[in-house]
């Protein structure tokens, strides 16, 4: 086999000339200083390769080392609670070798080869085994069981099991003979290629809410287990923050956080906030059922291009043990932007905005990973992808933002003047949309109210009203308004500050049940009702607010606990007993 | 033994581009000697085989393809540094031009840096008392930030940073330092700068790396490169507390994109190249501290949006980097407030974890929170006043713009040598807030206004 050396250096992008036997999207190592690199165009006289590491310092001349398998990923127990950065090589690790500043070229076992789990097989000589198929069980963090899977495309028969007991990831826990008589060692871990999806049984429809305790989002636009979101937002807008809010509170089982192209403290922050929480399901540490991939925006651009897969393959790895699981990517821009800089040095020809002209497609294959299935082992699991969007100039007409709106069915717009005025979650509610709200009305009938759609159309079209009214306000004040429309305005002043506003300090605020959202919009909506059948008899609306009664609703988020719902009544009660004194 | 390139084989812009070259390295350093002997740095930015591109700091006017011999350095750019480079002035390259010699260096570093490992870091929570209301009580500075100033041309951003040096308690004690960079600003703002250092008798903590408007553009490219560096010595390897001005950033990404360009790199937005987000994090992110360290990098970025627009992508980019930012406003700054900061969109990320009990006050996000809705709110009646005149303004409205002139005439605006304690910014916030009625401040809980809220004491 001949050689490959290097020829050209462009910045994170290097030529091999020649005819070479590297194959496309190729793991190589790069220079004598063996860094990693991507094969990512072959052609008859040159090959090009994307490098993951500062290629500072390399040389022509120096090897280009083949590995013949494509960028995979480590899948495993060991990888929940950790920090990888985005080719999958934990931070923790690299730490240790190179201390706090990050170093080049060094290999790392993803995960750790050396701990012992308690494993459990499940499975006798033999079971026949198929891809997909559960063969043994160890716990691997005071949270999550994992579940150790034949690799999907290897099927056979079992011969030879291990005994319950204490194992490391590289041990053979089951022998599998094969079809054509090969023996399978199976072991707790395998390798995948990040860019290709692990196979599926089925797709299944989406009709099971992803609760996350944020009303805007449970109550006004949902977002579905196994459905993908986009979250675009200028900066300041609180598109971490709304993240950050999700992935402490959703209710999946697993959640993947991918850091891409962002802020080193906001990881640390992850990190060290993450660790404190307690999960209000399990009641164990929030980092027990989390994986943070950390490419932040001084890392390499190339591994930040390849931090989105490897995200999506550990969630992928997981939804096919029959979890839940999410993934937040903050921010999907900043992964399109690495897309644009190697595109611009491989001299391709930009679309939009020097973007590259495969931006759409390779958006849509991302956010098509997501999704409710019926996995190869029969178990369900879904995939739930929220994509923060950072649109340059906060201008939503920008490349990534139109296209993403295409591939996802939620759109949560983050709005600057909200944002401003400080109301968070500074979700704008004429901008936003869910798709799925249809899809969820059977399950919030089934599970919360039959009249919960209701209120919630009704909610939004006071919005909506509010919204055209102060359209009027600006030009004349309010003053002039009749008092059917400033009651209007009254209550959805209440909806906004004491409903849509939530407050991710306060201890009862910052995850709400959906019992209580169904609450509050209810009290609300029994105000409102009642206050209109007051204004029909010409009262004026002044007597109203005197009761206060507004300002106190608006209170309710802090003033009712979670526990104690059964506190509305009172305030049912009050709302007709005031209201009955103005009427006589 | 050094081999000489005698020849160029192409010039273009401030690139040129030698064939045969054998040994080259990606990054690397080279000498460009003319005939007159006098010298010119560079830095392989392209290697094509045995054809690499240079991009010359000093500028390529007097270069032909003849007159010039080319020598490789073997090593991408270091810097020297010891700690006598407190209190010295250098150029955009890190080379000493105050007249004092020559740095002994206790040793050499690379200029490029290596990120930070995010689990190394330590979350920053160390509120930094910068003595300036609009600042300490709505955009918190704390230690290990990265707050820049987003200013417009002609508008007070040099005072305001002079003022957060003087004033900052991050300059309390022994052992903090001040590194400035200077890039593409005028001689007098430098001159300025340090005279503000010598007056507030700090300039032997000072370390200045100047890159004037009328010096060389390349050098610019490395001037920020050069100070973080600096700045990660002082602080990682000295243990000081580190306070790092770079002015102006926007020239900075001017001369970024001029280089790009004559590189003839696919531009994105306003011909900007397509890495300018990647390229100005690898500055910021230069900033923060590191655990089981003593010593912390902050900086203060200053950049100039043009025509103060704050979706240009410079302003934009830098905000989706930083945390947070400080806005200045052209029209506080007409109305002669000082310093003219817009707090609607100025914020600080790092805020919510570094003030109340224990860092500052109990109540301090509260106030914050209601001062800026309400002053959200002026905006609102002062855009409808506009309309319908002031007079016809509900009555809530006119308390709003009562509450709106108080608010800039009084908290914004502070005489340049004012500084005052959190305390008396946190009172005179409730003061101002206690000219509104009880029911218009829906941010409070009943307990806080127990104890801060004072209408009788409102006129």
């Amino acid at each position: 086999m001949r050689e490959n050396l290097i020829f050209g250096i462009n910045g994170p992008v290097v030529t091999v000339k020649g005819h070479t036997d590297l194959s496309m999207m190729e793991t190589v190592y790069v220079g004598n200083a063996r860094l990693i690199g991507e094969v990512i165009k072959v052609n008859a006289d040159s090959t090009t390769i994307q490098v993951y590491e500062e290629t500072t310092g390399l040389k022509p001349g120096e090897p280009v080392i083949s590995t013949g398998s494509a960028l995979s990923v480590t899948l495993g127990p060991g990888i929940i609670g950790n920090i990888f950065d985005g080719i999958e090589r934990p931070l923790p690790e690299i730490k240790n070798k190179f201390g706090a500043f990050i170093g080049r070229g060094a290999d790392f076992n993803a995960i750790n080869t050396e701990k012992k789990y308690s494993v459990t097989v499940t499975v006798k000589p033999g079971d026949k085994l198929k891809g997909g198929d559960i063969f043994a069980t160890c716990p691997e963090s005071s949270a999550i069981v994992h579940k150790a899977m034949v690799s999907p495309y290897i099927c056979g028969e079992v011969t030879e099991v291990a005994a319950d007991g204490e194992y490391t990831v590289n041990d053979t826990i089951v022998k599998l003979k094969k079809d054509n008589g090969e023996i399978e060692e199976l072991t707790l871990s395998q390798k995948w290629p990040i860019r290709t999806p692990r196979p599926i049984k089925k797709r299944l429809p989406a009709t099971k809410p992803l609760i996350t305790g944020q009303r805007v989002i449970d109550s006004v636009f949902p977002i579905a287990k196994g459905g993908a979101a986009a979250i675009p937002g200028g900066f300041g807008t609180g598109k971490t923050m709304t993240q950050h809010q999700l992935a402490k509170w959703c209710d999946a089982d697993i959640i993947i956080y991918v850091g891409c192209g962002e802020r080193g403290n906001e990881m640390t922050q992850v990190l060290s906030e993450f660790s404190e929480i307690t999960d209000p399901k399990s009641g164990k540490p929030l980092l027990d059922r989390t994986v943070l991939i950390a490419n932040t925006s001084n890392m390499p651009v190339a591994a930040r291009e390849a931090s989105i897969y490897t995200g999506i393959t550990l969630a992928e790895y997981y939804r096919d043990m029959g979890y839940h699981t999410a993934l937040m990517a903050d921010s999907t821009s900043r992964w399109a932007e690495a897309l644009r800089e190697i595109s611009g040095r491989l001299e391709e020809m930009p679309a939009d905005e020097g973007f590259p002209a495969y931006l759409p497609s390779r958006l849509s294959e991302f956010y098509e990973r997501s999704g409710y299935v019926e996995n190869l082992n029969g178990t369900e699991g879904s995939i739930s992808l929220i994509g923060a969007v950072s649109p340059q100039g906060s201008d939503f007409s920008e490349p990534v933002t139109q296209n993403t709106k295409r591939y996802t069915r939620c759109f949560w717009a983050l709005d600057k003047a909200l944002a401003y005025a400080r109301h968070y979650p500074a979700i704008n509610w004429t901008l936003s949309y869910s798709e799925y709200t249809n899809d969820l009305s059977n399950w919030y009938r089934d599970n919360i109210s039959p009249l919960f759609m209701s209120y919630r159309d009704e909610i939004c079209s006071l919005l909506l009203e509010e919204n055209s009214l102060m359209e009027i306000v600006k030009l004349i004040g309010s003053d002039v308004l009749p008092d059917d429309q400033k009651l209007i305005i009254e209550i959805a002043r209440v909806i906004r500050v004491g409903f849509l506003q939530q407050n991710a300090f306060h201890k009862d605020d910052t995850f709400v049940p959906l019992e209580k959202q169904f609450k509050m919009m209810e009290v609300i909506l029994h105000l409102y009702h009642r206050a209109k059948t007051v204004t029909e008899r010409q009262i004026p609306i002044s007597k109203i607010t005197a009761t206060g009664l507004f300002d106190k609703l608006i209170q309710i988020k802090y003033d009712i606990p979670n526990d104690k719902l059964q506190m509305f009544d009172l305030y049912m009660q009050e709302i007709d007993e005031e209201l009955d004194k103005i009427l006589k | 033994m050094v081999i000489k390139h005698l020849k160029l084989d192409e010039i273009n812009g401030s690139l040129v581009s030698i064939d045969s070259v054998k040994d080259a390295s990606n990054e690397e350093i080279v000498t460009l000697e003319l005939e007159d002997g006098t010298k010119r740095m560079g830095r392989i930015v392209k290697i094509d085989g045995d054809r690499i591109t240079v991009q010359v700091f000093e500028g390529t006017r007097g270069l032909s393809m003849t007159n010039v011999t080319t020598s490789l350095s073997g090593e991408a750019m270091k810097i020297p540094l010891s700690p006598e480079i407190l209190g010295r002035t250098f150029d955009g390259l890190f080379r000493p031009i105050d007249g004092l010699g020559e740095i002994y260096p206790d040793e050499r570093r690379e200029v490029n840096g290596s990120p930070i490992n995010p689990v190394s870091r330590e979350y920053p929570k160390n509120f930094i008392q910068t003595g300036i209301s609009s600042i300490d009580a709505l955009a918190t500075l704390i230690r290990g930030q990265k707050l820049p100033i987003f200013s417009g041309s002609g508008m007070k951003h040099n005072e305001l940073a002079v003022q957060l040096v003087k004033q900052s308690t991050i300059s309390d004690g022994e052992d903090f330092a001040i590194v400035f960079a200077a890039m593409g600003v005028k001689n007098d703002v430098a001159m300025y700068f340090r005279n503000s250092f010598e007056e507030a008798n700090v300039m032997d903590r000072v370390v200045m790396l100047l890159n004037l408007a009328n010096d060389p553009i390349v050098e610019r490219i490395m001037t920020p490169k050069c100070a973080l560096t600096v700045a990660e010595y002082l602080a990682f390897t000295l243990h000081k507390h580190i306070l790092v001005i770079m002015t102006d950033m926007t020239s900075y990404c001017e001369a970024l994109r001029e280089f790009s360009s004559s590189k003839g790199e696919i531009p994105g937005r306003k011909g900007f190249p397509g890495y300018l987000y990647s390229d100005l994090a690898s500055i910021y992110e230069r900033a923060g501290m590191i655990s089981g360290v003593e010593g912390s990098v902050t900086q203060i970025p200053i950049l100039t949006m043009p025509n103060d627009d704050i979706t240009h992508p410079v302003p934009d980019l830098t905000g989706y980097i930083t945390e947070g930012q400080i806005v200045l406003d052209r029209g506080l700054d007409y109305k002669g407030i000082y310093p003219p900061v817009s707090v609607l969109p100025s914020l600080s990320r790092l805020m919510k974890d570094g003030i109340g009990e224990g860092f500052t006050r109990e109540d301090h996000q509260t106030l914050a929170n209601q001062l800026l809705a309400t002053y959200a709110k002026v905006q609102d009646a002062k855009a409808l006043a506009s309309v319908i005149g002031e007079d016809e303004l509900s009555n809530e409205d006119k308390l709003l713009l009562t509450f709106g002139n108080e608010f800039e005439g009084k908290f914004l605006n502070q005489n340049p040598e004012e500084n005052r304690s959190i305390e008396q910014t946190l009172d005179l916030g409730w003061e101002l807030l206690s000219l509104l009625p009880r029911n218009m401040l829906d941010r409070v809980d009943d307990k806080t206004i127990e104890k801060h809220y004072r209408p009788n004491t409102a006129d």
